[in-house]
């Protein structure tokens, strides 16, 4: 008998409900408030309410462009990532095709990079001076800054949010349910398209809306290879702060949040469909029939080329540290070392800084706000839930100029300093935390956090001495995403640094724009070298796997 | 003088009280689950009283509200007359043994037992002192220093109960402690919880759903079906004073035959089954019984034999249990079945086969009857 619903009577318990009343505040202020003045710098461009800015934007072309180029883009690439993904899954985890561990690892990688790195890597292999289009095969193949390039850069970008969701269902779906229907005499293709891609479908949608949305608020690539085709996120940060436009740019970040949030939360009922739980985890055998020889091959010709290219990019970030100029000098060279220093140290010095100081608040406030949803009853239990999790929907963007219009006078004038932005990475990356705690309490039986409440322990020394300890990897984990969110952040921080406290993504995009490739491969470089150690300090100091830590789902 | 009055006090007044206790659940649907449908109970100090019934019957639901886990939807729970509805779970010292144990997993025995002491602020050398007294009580020495995941089932248990033990508390839950553990283990585990129980004068709340742990180890039995309250007794009361077929069927496994009242005199009750009219005490028959009376007759398997006959009620060997002292019948008779066990003590043991013809016998001052 298990008594999910239970939980304590609060009673009078001072110390709980201040904790309940302060985390809604902290919510409230940094998620509900922000958002909210958004909506209302979009509604009252003059003070006065009036639909004027929607009716403006909807009646130029160019802004109607971008909102159509937006959701193309994300359809395409929502389309070409998940089917990738799915493929590489298949080949993974049901092929077992050889070197798999290689291929898991290898599709966490794109998640720890800098935003736009591959767009970074991309232009220096097929820009108008790259490597391969230029000088290997002397192409003329048209401009890759665009729609194209930002296909190519986003699908790679992306796919491994796809592989992750996907691989995880796959493993749920017992392989004897397939096995079964060739027993009853259906071939192979057969049964894969009768049996495996019903059974996944949910899984896939779920993939391809999250991959649509991520593209669709992605803003580190489109402002560096989008080119002429204009994005919603790029228009809204281009109005906002390039030409000082708030009531329009406000308005753009809402119609970008509007369809992210429907998306995200349909995303989220399919993957809590009961259907489809009940076919996760219940195979404890992992025993696979043979694989035709031709589908293994095919398929690990697939993976090979895939990784081929991947490491390609990362290869070229690489190079194209110590090659002089781009293009034009292949000379070897130190210098992108020696400036990017001298330019960038101190940014880094910051951005390791706040990313180190914002971790383990993040993680922390996620523990205790999934402790206090599934364990505690309270009024409002679910909408705290609810209120945790959307920040994972709302488009950076609109958290960046909500931000800004909300902490940017009395009585919170908080603009330019580092709480803005620590505040900014905690709410943005709490979900993370929340999501991950919750699953691990669930696993664990309530019983245990009752016997030590049983035995005199208010909620906090429950929490201390039996919760948290009991759901170490689920904070760690937080913990590291956090980490890995915080360093490579761009579309909310850029509205939000200043002169003193500058983020080292916001400092390569202006490398990249100033044309200087070097330094910004130099710097792209030293942020994944940073994440990577840190990664690795992590999980030596707590012993924990990599699966742990990375655990499929997380890849959002 | 004043012990006396004191005592006597304590006498009057019980030490836990569960007054006209109710519980609905509501779940997601809005439809609605009475789990405990009006509770009335009065337990002294130093009682073993057990709380036993069917599953889903509302015991760990009970057995929660007491402890604080669950907010009664109505009606007051009170130690020593105080209403407690407003004192938080983890004030009421009342420590349970769970059912799964509960033990934390990433504390080792000896921090286990020790966690209520801690968070009571105890010394360290209290602590020490007092965790060694609780591990020997229980047998636990030599332990301490292992995790929970390192120990076998009937240790774990015994962690739990020490645990508990080491806060010295007036009263103590449990919540089907021994279901995990094997018959044997289960058995002796029992006497060294009544033992300890007795030794320390705790008052104990025991939830089972096992008749013979009930049996054995309380002073008193609350018997419930669907939330209710069927019966309260000693073992021996509800064992051989069951006050409906419920408590008869549940405890006794009796048999209930059909049956109708024939004559009713001064102080017997004559009922006719089979054709064959037996007598019965008015005691064992309920409160106003009239002739023409639709009535069950209910009697134990032990209460009853089989010969090879000829007798009143004649019947056919349905199974037949061999058990080593005893063989369990279950004998057809008049298209109802009986149990009957049947004694293999003696020197002539006689086995029925699979469709004997054979008498049942009927011990009428063993009987009890019911209004059908
Ligand atoms: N949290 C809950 N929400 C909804 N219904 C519940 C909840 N807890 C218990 N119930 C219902 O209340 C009834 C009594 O449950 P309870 O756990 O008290 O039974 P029990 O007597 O302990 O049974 P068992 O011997 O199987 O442990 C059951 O019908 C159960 O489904
Ligand atoms: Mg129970």
């Amino acid at each position: 008998m298990s008594h999910n619903t239970g939980g304590a009577i609060i009673g009078r318990e001072w110390g709980l409900r201040g904790t309940i009343v302060i985390v809604f505040a902290l919510l409230a202020l940094f998620i509900l408030y922000p958002i909210f003045s958004v909506l209302r710098m979009s509604l009252t461009p003059d003070g006065v309410f009036s639909f004027e800015v929607y009716r403006s934007v909807f009646a130029h072309s160019r802004y109607f462009l971008a909102i159509r180029n937006s959701i193309m883009l994300g359809m395409i690439v929502a389309t070409l990532a998940t089917t990738i993904g799915f493929l590489m899954a298949y080949a993974v985890e049901r092929l077992r095709i050889p070197g798999r561990q290689f291929f898991r690892t290898l599709a966490i990688l794109p998640i720890i990079s800098p935003p736009f790195m591959f767009a970074l890597s991309v232009i220096l292999l097929f820009g108008r001076s790259g490597l391969i289009t230029r000088h290997l095969l002397n192409l003329d193949v048209g401009t890759i800054y665009g729609l194209k390039g930002l296909i190519l850069v986003q699908t790679i970008n992306l796919f491994p949010i796809a592989y992750m969701t996907l691989s995880g269902i796959l493993q749920g779906i017992d392989p004897d349910l397939e096995t079964c229907a060739l027993n009853l005499g259906a071939r192979r293709t057969h049964a894969f398209f009768t049996v495996t891609l019903p059974l996944a479908m949910p899984g896939i949608l779920a993939s391809w809306l999250i991959v649509f949305v991520t593209s669709m608020t992605d803003f580190g690539n489109p402002i560096i290879i989008g080119g002429d085709f204009d994005v919603l996120s790029v228009r809204a940060y281009l109005e906002f702060t390039g030409m000082g436009n708030l009531p329009r740019g406000a308005a753009l970040a809402i119609l970008l949040l509007t369809p992210t949030v429907l998306f995200f939360s349909l995303q989220k009922r399919i993957m809590n469909r009961k259907s489809y739980q009940t076919i996760t985890g219940k195979s404890a055998r992992r025993s696979m029939l043979p694989v035709p020889a031709a589908a293994t091959i095919g398929f690990t010709a697939f993976a090979v080329v895939l990784s081929v290219f991947v490491i390609m990019l990362y290869g070229t970030i690489i190079a194209g540290s110590f090659i002089r100029l781009w293009g034009v000098d292949w000379s070897f060279t130190l210098d992108h070392f020696a400036y990017s220093w001298d330019v960038g140290a101190s940014t880094m010095g910051r951005t390791v800084f706040l990313a180190l100081l914002s971790t383990p608040i993040t993680a922390l406030l996620g523990m205790i706000i999934a402790f206090l949803v599934v364990r505690r009853r309270f009024a409002g239990r679910h909408l705290m839930e609810l209120l945790a999790m959307l920040s994972y929907a709302i488009p950076g963007t609109a958290i960046g100029i909500g931000y800004v219009l909300a902490f940017n006078g009395a009585p919170f004038r908080w603009s330019g300093t580092a709480f803005i932005l620590v505040t900014a990475y905690v709410f943005r990356n709490v979900p993370i935390g929340v999501e991950g705690g919750i699953a691990a309490l669930k696993q664990i039986s309530s019983e245990i956090e009752e016997s030590s409440t049983n035995l005199g322990a208010n909620s906090s020394y429950t929490f201390r001495t039996v919760t948290l300890p009991l759901i170490r990897p689920a904070f760690f984990a937080g913990a590291t995403f956090a980490f890995v969110r915080a360093m490579t952040a761009i579309s909310a921080i850029i509205f939000l640094v200043s002169a003193r406290w500058n983020h080292m993504t916001v400092l390569i995009l202006a490398q990249t724009e100033i044309l200087r490739l070097g330094a910004a491969s130099v710097m792209s470089f030293a942020l994944i070298v940073v994440v990577m150690t840190v990664i690795f300090v992590i999980m030596k100091v707590t012993g924990l796997e990599r699966s742990q830590v990375f655990g499929t789902g997380a890849a959002r | 003088m004043s012990r006396l009055k004191e005592s006597n006090t304590a006498m009057e007044q019980p030490h836990l009280s569960l007054v006209d206790l109710v519980k609905v659940f509501r779940d997601g649907s809005g439809s609605e689950t009475r789990a405990v449908d009006g509770i009335s109970l009065d337990i002294n100090r130093g009682e073993f009283v057990t709380l036993l019934g069917p599953s889903g019957c509302g015991k760990t639901t009970t057995l929660r509200m007491i402890a604080g886990f669950e907010q009664p939807t109505d009606g007051e729970i009170r130690v020593r007359g105080e209403n407690i509805s407003r004192v938080p779970p983890f004030e009421r010292n009342m420590p349970m043994v769970f059912q799964s144990y509960a033990l934390f997993p990433h504390l080792t025995i000896f921090e286990n037992i020790a966690y209520g002491l801690k968070i009571r602020k105890a010394d360290r050398e209290v602590i020490r002192n007092e965790v060694a007294v609780a591990s020997q009580m229980v047998n636990l020495v030599g332990l301490e220093n292992r995790y929970p995941g390192e120990l076998s089932g009937g240790q774990q248990q015994r962690v739990a109960l020490a645990r508990a033990l080491v806060l010295k508390p007036e009263i103590i839950l449990f919540d089907e402690p021994l279901s995990n553990l094997d018959a044997k283990l289960r058995i002796q585990t029992r006497t060294e919880i009544k033992r300890v129980q007795h030794m320390l004068g705790i008052t104990a709340i025991y939830v089972t759903h096992d008749q013979a742990e009930a049996l054995s180890m309380s002073d008193k039995i609350v018997v419930m079906n669907r939330g209710q309250i069927m019966q309260v007794g000693s073992p021996e009361d509800v064992y051989n004073h069951p006050a409906n077929p419920f408590v008869a069927d549940f405890i006794g496994n009796a048999n209930f035959l059909e049956s109708r009242i024939t004559a009713v005199g001064d102080s017997s009750v004559t009922v006719e089954i089979g054709g064959s009219s037996f007598e019965i005490r008015a005691e064992r028959v309920y409160d106003g019984a009239a002739v023409g009376d639709e009535v069950y007759v209910s009697a134990k398997p032990e209460a009853m034999d089989i010969s090879e006959g000829p007798g009143d009620l004649m019947g056919r060997v349905d199974v037949n249990s061999f058990v080593g002292a005893t063989t369990e019948y279950k004998v057809e008779f008049d298209g109802q079945f009986i149990t009957v066990i049947h004694s293999n003590s003696g020197g002539s043991v006689k086995l029925f086969h699979l469709d004997d013809e054979v008498a049942i016998h009927l011990y009428p001052e063993y009987c009890r009857v019911y209004r059908r």
